[in-house]
């Protein structure tokens, strides 16, 4: 199965890298020519530069002005640095703040218990091939080719307390948007039926990778279609395993345009990236107070790219 | 149904062709919005054009943040108004009304229009203040039209002029007319009369007064007032400038006041948008509803006529009923614009009684600024509008316009909405906000 290469790391066949040590790096550089060289600079330049850019110089930037209190206007030359204020203020002189980390957790756990499995559990439904397998998958891939900012406005016709489907059919009158106790759980939702579409194509590609041989062989051995997942299948998907986590941790971290179109992140709704918007964008434009809660946001990125990176490096190495 | 043969395969069969067109297409929108604001961050930095100023411009750019089908319109025809009299084209760019306000920074320092509309008020002073505007002066000289409170909100910290007033509308308290009819309703003087009115309303199955505070804003309307009844307009002035502590116990009784009025608003106000509850007027389930005039446009033809309005009711019979919200929108002028001489000739016209008559023959839902115009056209509610306003002491231009909008979006609204949902922590979110206004007033 050579289209599989993702999934078999055989270690029967030795790693590509003892040819060059064996072929000696001398050799092997003088097959290159000087086209080649040019070519392959460029190919790694550029991109580096973009990098460097647009991810890095930003980056260094929001860091530098989270310890200024600039607001936006002006040349660089005038912009005070204030020190650690502007994080004294985050911490203990902005009420929006806590809520926002927890929501921040909240949507995180939410994605990664419920709607992820979900999404899990779908895709080997519909990797059965059962008849109209199609429209299914058309059907719950919708909303993940529908922009958020349109899957909120959908959903704000489901919820609106007074002239919404949801109070309209029962009768309700509870108020979806608007209940800071409430209005999370509705938009996690929202979120969920989003995550759970994409959660669900990305397994369905990884389980029409497994090689068909596996199952064969489990049913063959009297495995119970239970146990041949998860015996079987689920540890052959470990890159498509780890890619979802990735992504469901991404989801939720970046998660923004949701609550953003319904209120603003405000009452109830609050994330890191929408104060983080609400303080940089616009009017307000307190550049350096956003940079703060931006750093904090970056800072807790940083935890899960690290862990990430030492598990991929780890495997490497094994 | 074939096995695909790579993982890239099975992907691309998945998306069905419209929605890959669609990807497509959207991926391009994408990046040319990208490259846009890109651009206007990375011209921020590039300082100015010196195209210098033609003599005999023949064209001229406006920015406007009127989005809306019906104001765009009216734009587009006081444009032609202009065309017709100067021969001056006017290229007119128009942003999304919301997109316009959060942008105004980049698009002020980048290369902004020749001429943009504008609000009076702090927002138009700090952005005069910052040198981010051109002076309009020479164009007041050659303005009639207009009172002493329209010039005044027109000028800067320096004492120069940076606004052109066009259109404005009052904040009050609306009502059906048909309805106070049929129960023989009486429009409140007082405060008391006001809440004994809303018990009757009450009892009479309505809603007393119809709340939204989902976007933020509306609620500040509420404050507005109650802070302008209760401690008068040089203290709210003050406030808003941040010269007065939040924890004062003036502050205390605005909200306490607030409070004892809550439980005849319309309940859930921060799930609702502010036309949902203009709505519920329409429909004669709420008896009120304190917004601006443009709380017209949820209604039409016999219910729009329907419509009638009062001004807040007074507290203290010291301070008395005479002052209000009243927020004025017009123009104003690049620092730098290409053409210096269009842009004036622009503006000259858009404070003119002609473009006033424009305005009011082609919208019917607010105000126009020049007291020159041909009022003829008004509706029975705008005549009274322009009373209201006309017999007002003293014009404020909401809280929004009136201080920092840092302080006001990043603080007032959570602090408001705060205070809507627990109304009975005054003292810790007033605390909570003073903190935080003395942290945004340093900087």
């Amino acid at each position: 199965m050579s289209d599989l290469p993702l999934i078999q790391a055989d270690r029967a066949v030795p790693p590509p890298a003892a040819t060059t040590t064996t072929g000696g790096r001398g050799r092997r550089l003088r097959l290159l020519s000087g086209t080649d060289r040019v070519v392959i600079t460029l190919m790694v330049l550029v991109p580096l530069l973009l990098v460097l850019a647009l991810v890095w110089l930003p980056a260094a930037a929001t860091v530098l002005l989270s310890g200024t209190d600039w607001d936006g206007i002006g040349p660089l030359g005038e912009i005070d640095w204030v020190g650690w204020r502007n994080y004294d203020d985050v911490v203990n002189n902005y009420p929006p703040f806590v809520p926002a980390v927890q929501n921040n957790l909240l949507w995180l756990a939410a994605l990664f218990v419920v709607a992820t499995p979900l999404g899990m559990f779908l895709a080997v439904l519909l990797d059965k091939e059962l008849r109209g397998s199609r429209f299914y998958q058309t059907a719950l891939y919708l909303p993940v080719v529908l922009s958020l900012a349109l899957v909120g406005f959908i959903w704000q016709l489901i919820y609106s307390r007074d002239q919404g489907l949801l109070n309209g059919v029962f009768g309700g009158d509870t108020d979806w948007y608007g209940d800071p106790h409430v209005n999370i759980w509705a938009v996690l939702v929202a979120a969920g039926w989003r995550h759970v579409g994409y959660v669900m194509l990305l397994y369905l590609a990884g389980l029409k990778g497994v090689d068909p041989s596996l199952r064969e062989a489990a049913a063959v051995d009297g495995s119970s279609e239970t146990s041949t997942f998860f015996r079987v299948v689920f540890p052959v998907m470990r890159p498509i395993n780890i890619i979802v986590l990735v992504v469901t941790v991404i989801e939720s971290l970046r998660a923004f345009d949701l609550v953003w179109v319904i209120n603003k992140g405000r009452n109830g709704l609050e994330l890191i990236s929408a104060l983080v918007t609400q303080n940089v964008v616009g009017e307000a434009s307190r550049i350096g107070f956003g940079s703060a809660l931006a750093t904090i946001m970056l800072a807790v990125s940083l935890i899960f790219i690290t862990v990430y990176l030492w598990t991929v490096m780890r495997e490497d190495k094994r | 149904m074939s096995r695909p043969r790579s993982q890239a395969e099975y992907l691309a069969r998945l998306v069905p062709p419209s929605a890959a067109g669609l990807h497509r297409r959207s991926l391009l929108a994408g990046a040319a919005g990208a490259g846009a604001l890109l651009g206007t961050g990375l011209l921020a930095g590039c300082g100015d054009s010196d195209s210098g100023s033609g003599t005999d411009a023949k064209s001229v750019t406006l920015g406007s943040n009127q989005s809306d089908p019906k104001p765009k319109d009216v734009i587009a025809k006081v444009m032609d108004g202009f065309k017709t009299s100067s021969g001056v084209t006017v290229n007119i760019n128009t942003v999304d009304h919301n997109t316009f306000q959060e942008n105004i920074n980049n698009y002020l320092q980048g290369k902004p229009d020749d001429v943009f509309t504008w609000f009076a008020g702090y927002r138009m002073r700090f952005f005069a203040a910052k040198g981010l505007a051109g002076d309009l002066s020479d164009v007041w000289g050659k303005l009639d039209g207009y009172s002493d409170a329209f010039k005044k909100a027109s000028t800067g910290d320096d004492g120069k002029q940076y606004f052109v007033p066009a259109s404005y509308y009052p904040w009050a308290v609306f009502y059906r007319k048909s309805v106070w009819q049929q129960r023989g309703y009486q429009v409140p003087t007082t405060l008391d009369q006001l809440s004994a009115l809303g018990a009757q309303m009450k009892k009479d199955g309505l809603t007393p007064i119809a709340f939204a505070d989902k976007d933020g804003w509306p609620a500040m309307g509420t404050f507005d007032i109650l802070n302008l009844r209760i401690n008068g307009y040089q203290f709210h002035i003050d406030l808003m400038a941040g010269k007065e502590a939040w924890t004062s116990d003036k502050v205390k009784k605005v909200f306490d006041t607030w409070a004892g009025l809550l439980p005849l608003h319309q309940p859930d106000a921060l799930g609702r948008t502010w036309q949902e509850a203009a709505q519920s007027l329409q429909q004669k389930k709420s008896g009120m509803y304190l917004l601006g005039l443009f709380v017209g446009q949820q209604f039409s033809g016999a219910d729009l006529e329907d419509l009638d309005f009062f001004t807040f009711p007074e507290v203290d019979s010291t301070i008395g009923a005479k002052s209000l919200d009243a927020p004025i929108d017009g123009y104003m002028m690049a620092r730098k614009p290409k053409s210096k001489d269009a842009a004036t000739k622009l503006l000259t016209y858009l404070g003119s009684k002609d473009a006033a008559n424009v305005t009011v023959k082609n919208d019917p839902s607010t105000l126009v600024a020049n007291s020159g115009a041909d009022t003829a056209g008004y509706t029975a509610l705008q005549k009274k509008a322009a009373e209201l306003v006309g017999s007002a002491t003293e014009i404020a231009q909401f809280l929004d316009r009136d201080t920092r909008p840092d302080f006001a979006s990043t603080v007032i609204i959570p602090a408001l909405q705060q205070f809507i949902k627990n109304p009975k922590d005054i003292g810790g979110m007033l605390t909570s906000v003073e903190n935080q206004k003395k942290s945004i007033f340093t900087s």
